[in-house]
């Protein structure tokens, strides 16, 4: 990963990555549920798309589902899209109903192709920090037992 | 309430006085000095940073002076690298998703 900044001030997280593959096929894995689902979630979770619209004012409705079975869903509701190049969206947690709880974040995904390589940058704005610490919380979640076991030291020092 | 390392970081003039400490321990008095708000809001401020214990008041003959606690700031740092690595593992197998499209395309 490189680049990869926070920016307390104006409550972004940025990072970017290049992939070894044409503009193309980054941009189908991350607009096509199918394949979204084989890489979205870190192994032993997995991505379960329920609902998935990729246009302007559509939305994603998908599950982190662990190895238990225990199902964390999340809306992602598409503000813009520019085919290949760019597309936004708004990110927020939800109930199994699909009702989001707020803040959620926005979040902005650039692609760029140069020599068959494809370098994907992603800002994610976070109305709060305390927000910024709850979707980490969540990424946790869906993480490895390691992490997990990370997210309750760092818990454990947080609330003496 | 709670009080922790982000609470403490999520005011911009919490923020503000912690890069001003940061350099050297200062009273309250010196901390408004550089700010428009009461020296209320200002002992506000370093009271909640105290708690959040992000900064340790020692007391110098009659003046208290605020200092930073940098190892306490450590923990953003460790919370931002498990963000960073749940995105690593993401990517990680992305690569793979991307070398089978690559396979079945060729």
């Amino acid at each position: 990963m490189n680049d990869f900044t926070v920016d307390k001030t104006a409550k972004t997280v940025t990072f970017s990555r290049e992939f070894d593959a044409e503009l193309s096929l980054v941009w189908d894995a991350y607009t096509k549920p199918e394949l979204l689902d084989q890489w979205w979630a870190p192994k032993p979770w997995i991505s379960k798309t329920k609902v998935m619209d990729f246009i302007v004012g559509g939305r994603r409705f998908y599950a982190m589902v662990s190895p238990e079975g225990d199902e964390h869903w999340s809306i992602q509701r598409y503000t813009s899209i520019s085919p290949k190049t760019n597309f936004t969206l708004w990110n927020a947690f939800a109930d199994k109903d699909e009702n989001p709880e707020l803040p959620g974040s926005e979040w902005d995904l650039s692609f760029s192709e140069h020599t068959g390589k494809t370098t994907v940058r992603i800002r994610i704005y976070n109305e709060s920090l305390v927000r910024m610490e709850k979707m980490l919380a969540m990424g946790f979640k869906e993480g490895t037992a390691m992490n997990l076991k990370n997210l309750e030291e760092l818990l454990a020092t947080l609330s003496k | 309430m709670r009080r922790d390392i982000f609470q403490a970081i999520a005011d911009p003039t919490r923020r503000a006085i912690i890069t001003l400490i940061a350099l050297q321990a200062m009273t309250p008095n010196a901390i408004a000095d550089h700010f428009n708000s009461t020296r209320q809001a200002v002992s506000k401020h370093l009271r909640i940073l105290t708690e959040c214990q992000l900064v340790k008041p020692q007391h110098q003959g009659r003046e208290i002076y605020y200092s930073l606690e940098v190892e306490k700031l450590k923990e953003v740092d460790q919370w931002v690298n498990q963000f960073r690595e749940l995105w690593e593992t993401r990517y990680h197998q992305l690569d793979n998703v991307l070398a089978t499209l690559k396979k079945q395309g060729q």
